[in-house]
């Protein structure tokens, strides 16, 4: 049993539950832990879309026009497949420009206007106060009804009372409470509400559970399943247009024009504005949203049709308005706690829209129409008043319980004419004059502030006189010749047949007059003059949002200002200690380790501007800022120049393809880098490891004959003397091999004493000649020379020199053949430098190994089996010197053919 | 230059490249929902005949209503763009 009491406490203990939830998650959002900070409650908080309209409302409209009412959820599913593109751009320009509202968002495109923030907040205002009585209407009625449980009683016709005696008036007011203590506690920058958002995403929860439940009790409950209700309607020849699109609604072209008005309400409603932009902590959550929130429009729907048919199959004789089904069929089949939840879904759902939407509403009211007048205002001196944020909530609670107040006044004139979605409609059709400012506003630079407000103020008095005034008229609150014949009885002038126009429904009728005129004005006031430069500034801000080049917001602005100033006008909206905080965390942001130490440059004064517009919007915040900044205007030249988009985006690019291309040249380069000191890493090793295998092998002969000399005392004396003479030549030629190991150290690190001279090469070579004429007698191999008559000095280290000639005449001498060998040497001049060839006539070099004997360490021939014939550091030594003196070394040869090592030493400049 | 440096960069010049096919995709499924929930195909279904015990209208704005959605959830889900 349900007794009144016991209703009105389970739904103040649901609204208590709600605070709880909001709480909690305010208090989450503190500690930083946000609690919605997920796609699946942002996508629960834009079901907000789904009011007592969808619970109510959506059963009434299909209990008359049949799948008609489904338009209304199409257009948001088709329009969540662009939000991708249109969405996300409207997220990152409020969240670049802390815009808090729909109307500071216009005001915001088109130069900050502060006339522009205003007649969007008019337009809204006036045009949400049908869809707030619709809430009103839908919690009085299902109030009264569940209050008859277990009868069923339609609510009777108004008193005359209004206000005080009237239920309806304190549920507004009772809103009005909520509303205050939910969202405007206190003065945010950014105008974020975390706990709201968490208390309307459960409340989606909620309603869509309620309405879930009571869709299955009718379809499975009362009848047998989907196909029972349809058989039963398919008979019923009163019911058969409403399973296809039949009914008032019935034609195509309502069809489109309430999916076009849907589409237009899902983005451009101050709700979901709210909700959708500006308390959305990710923009990647939109990902999930795309298709989660069509999807919960599909599964609230589901049931609507059978509950429908059910409910007018259920009470036959049309006692029972449609609108209420969804409460009436639990209540008749005495279902005492569904008929409960249905009541608490319904509360959700119409509480839920209102606590949103006059928050959004009361932010737009406070900060694009009060404050800017109130600061024009000279004799308010609110200029010198410390601090304002007092009253700016002030204002906004004062907004909310007028806007509320309103909503009940037209609940009161015109609410008993027309049914939810009726009403409902109405709203739409007002927000929809938004849509060609915003979204061609969006996606073209040339649109104008001009254009805007001329649109937007045709459009809107359009919808007035085509929709607002005819429904007052069908209450009977204006003469009802107004409707029938038109103003002053002017026939063309009719206003649901305005010039003639017949054959459209009252909706699609308003959209299509209103919607001409105000896109129609939009483009012609655009197209007839150009912008100014602060306007083209913000335009091409917004237009470029998801290309923009990182740092060029604050160019558009030259001035100087004082931190100081900034911190005080900061104060002064936002409380001294906000604003203190608020400005310590920029300083961090900026790496300065104070807010005195701050930079007064452009990034800070739009910083401030900023946080400014989150106070009290776009265009009051432009005025605060420029009273306290020197501002220099900027030439329209000068901003064409800054702003030009296409060089800015080519530039951007070009820079891009150039760091790649850097980048990839720096990666080459790493890798040659690293490839060359692996190389030079083996190399050393294998120096390490060669240099010890000599040094070992001379050793151990030395070792081996020093034993068998100890070992054999008997050893007879010529034995005992040639072992001797061969310790003694393995021990030179281990001096010698240290030797050269030194020297090619020293030579290769660039250092050793170099004594240059001035000498004659013939001189040189007839001493090296005859220095190494003992071994060419010792190998029986032939030498000659031939020297020209005369040849230039040259200056160099002659014992250097020398040590090359002696080192490749001696390797001539090694290799040649005994008796047959024949080695020449010649000396020439040539360019600017002296050749000497040194040619033999041994087995000659192959060319693989022509690449390496002068490495260190490498000889011609198989190492392995070949008895080596010297240390292998000869010629490395031999390049490392006549590279040292500037010449050059080489070798041409052939296997069989012979060698001719030749070397060039550079001749003196000649000095004049 | 330092490795991670560089990798950024890289990813950077990367993701510019991509092509962004997240926005057509779903542009295009916008416009096969307006073809679906306009005249002339709806014409095709408004008639009084049943189908599985349901209305032909009932069932067919339902069904291509999910088969969108579904659509919509695969190309927000697949593609590459964050």
């Amino acid at each position: 049993m349900l007794t009144g009491g016991m209703i009105v406490v389970v739904s103040f203990a649901y609204v208590g539950l709600l605070f709880a939830i909001a709480a909690y998650g305010d208090r989450r959002a503190d500690t930083g832990r946000s609690l919605i900070a997920n796609p699946y409650i942002y996508a629960l908080s834009l079901a907000v879309y789904c009011t007592s309209w969808t619970f109510y409302g959506s059963v009434g409209r299909a209990a008359t026009g049949g799948m008609g009412f489904l338009a209304i959820y199409i257009g948001p599913t088709l329009m969540a497949a662009l939000w991708w593109v249109l969405l996300m751009k409207m997220i990152r320009i409020s969240k670049a420009n802390r815009i808090t509202s729909i109307a500071d968002f216009v005001a915001s495109r088109y130069g900050k206007s502060p006339l522009l923030g205003g007649l969007v907040t008019i337009i809204a205002v006036v045009g949400i106060v049908p869809y707030i009585a619709l809430q009103l209407k839908a919690i009085s009625t299902s109030f009264s009804i569940i209050l008859h449980y277990p009868g069923i009683a339609m609510p009777e016709k108004l008193g005359s009372q209004l206000f005080v005696g009237d239920n309806t008036f304190y549920i507004a007011m009772l809103l009005a409470a909520f509303t205050i203590l939910f969202g405007t506690r206190h003065l945010d920058a950014s105008e974020r509400h975390e706990g709201l958002v968490a208390a309307i995403a459960f409340e989606s929860v909620v309603k869509l559970a309620a309405f879930l439940a009571v869709g299955l009790f009718v379809t499975y409950g009362i009848y047998n399943g989907f196909t029972d209700i349809f058989d039963r309607a398919a008979q019923d020849i009163r019911l058969q247009t409403l399973i296809t699109l039949g009914g008032e609604s019935g034609n195509y072209g309502s069809w489109a024009s309430l999916t076009l008005l849907s589409m237009f309400a899902i983005l451009f409603l101050p709700r979901q504005f709210q909700v959708a932009v500006v308390e959305n902590v990710d923009e990647r959550h939109l990902n999930k949203a795309i298709w989660l929130f069509p999807l919960y429009l599909l599964a609230i729907n589901i049931f609507v049709l059978p509950i429908a048919l059910g409910g007018l199959l259920y009470f036959p004789s049309g006692g029972v308005d449609a609108d209420t089904f969804v409460l009436t069929l639990p209540i008749a089949e005495k279902q005492a706690a569904l008929a409960m939840l249905a009541f608490i879904g319904g509360l959700s759902a119409a509480t839920g829209m209102g606590i949103v939407e006059t928050i959004a509403l009361s932010t737009m009211v406070c900060n694009d129409l009060v404050m800017p007048l109130l600061l024009r205002l000279r004799g308010l001196r609110l200029n010198e008043r410390r601090d304002l944020s007092q009253l700016l909530l002030g204002i906004r609670r004062g907004a909310i319980v007028g806007i509320l107040i309103l909503g009940y006044v037209y609940f009161y004139l015109a609410g008993e004419a027309y049914a939810l979605v009726s009403i409902g409609l109405i709203s739409f059709s007002a927000v929809a004059q938004f849509a060609p400012a915003i979204i061609l506003g969006l996606f073209w630079k040339g649109g104008t502030r001009q254009g805007a407000i001329w649109g937007l103020s045709a459009g809107f008095a359009i919808w007035i006189y085509t929709l607002l005034l005819p429904s007052f008229a069908k209450s009977g609150w204006l003469p009802a010749t107004f409707l029938s014949q038109g103003l002053w009885g002017i026939e063309l002038l009719k206003p649901q047949q305005l010039f003639g126009l017949q054959g459209l429904d009252e909706i699609s009728h308003c959209l299509f007059w209103s919607l001409l005129a105000n896109a129609g004005l939009y483009i012609a006031l655009s197209l007839a003059r150009t912008a100014d430069a602060a306007e083209h500034a913000q335009a091409t801000l917004f237009v470029d949002a998801t290309r923009h080049v990182p740092g060029a917001g604050s160019r558009f602005w030259s001035g100087s200002a004082s931190v100081n100033d900034l911190l005080t006008l900061l104060g002064r909206f936002l409380g001294p200690d906000r604003a203190r905080e608020a400005l310590a965390a920029y300083a961090r942001v900026r790496g300065v380790s104070e807010v005195n130490a701050i930079p007064a440059d452009a990034d800070t004064v739009h910083h401030a501007e900023s946080l400014l517009t989150g106070a009290i919007g776009s265009a009051s915040a432009r005025v605060m800022i420029a009273s306290v900044v020197d501002e220099e205007p900027l030439g329209i030249g000068e901003v064409m120049h800054i702003i030009d988009e296409a060089s800015q985006v080519l530039a951007y690019s070009r820079q891009l393809e150039q760091q790649s291309r850097e980048l990839e040249a720096a990666t080459n380069e790493l890798r040659s880098a690293n490839l060359r000191l692996t190389e030079l890493d083996q190399l050393k090793n294998d120096f390490i490891s060669t240099v010890t295998h000599e040094l070992r092998t001379p050793l151990t002969s030395i070792r081996a004959f020093s034993e068998i000399l100890r070992d054999n005392p008997a050893l007879d004396m010529a034995q005992r003397e040639n072992f001797l003479g061969i310790i003694i030549r393995e021990s030179e030629r281990l001096t010698r091999l240290i030797n050269q190991v030194l020297d090619l150290a020293k030579l290769e690190s660039g250092g050793g004493e170099w004594h240059a001279i001035q000498f004659d090469m013939r001189e040189l070579i007839h001493e090296s000649l005859r220095a190494t004429s003992q071994l060419f007698n010792d190998n029986h191999v032939t030498i000659s020379a031939t020297l020209p008559d005369a040849a230039p000095e040259i200056i160099a280290d002659r014992d250097r020199v020398m040590q090359v000639m002696q080192n490749l005449l001696s390797n001539a001498a090694k290799f040649c053949a005994p008796h047959r060998g024949r080695v020449t040497v010649a000396l020439a001049p040539t360019q600017g430098a002296l050749r000497v060839d040194i040619a033999d006539n041994g087995p000659g070099i192959s060319t693989e190994d022509q690449a390496v004997i002068f490495e260190k360490f490498r000889q011609a021939g198989d190492t392995l089996t070949d008895k080596p014939k010297g240390s292998g550091l000869g010629l490395a030594i031999c390049k490392q010197i006549v590279e040292h003196l500037g010449g050059q070394l080489w070798v041409v040869s052939a296997p069989g053919a012979g060698a001719t090592f030749s070397f060039t030493l550079p001749l003196p400049e000649v000095r004049a | 230059m330092s490795g991670p440096v560089i990798r950024c960069a890289i990813y950077g010049v990367l993701e510019t490249m991509q092509p962004a096919l997240k926005g057509p995709r779903l542009a295009a499924l916008f416009m096969l929902g307006v073809l679906l929930f306009n005249y002339p195909l709806l014409q095709l279904f408004a008639h009084d005949g049943m189908i599985f015990g349901l209305p032909v209208l009932y069932c067919y704005v339902f069904c291509a209503w999910a088969a969108l959605i579904g659509l919509m959830a695969m190309v927000v889900e697949r593609s590459e763009q964050p």
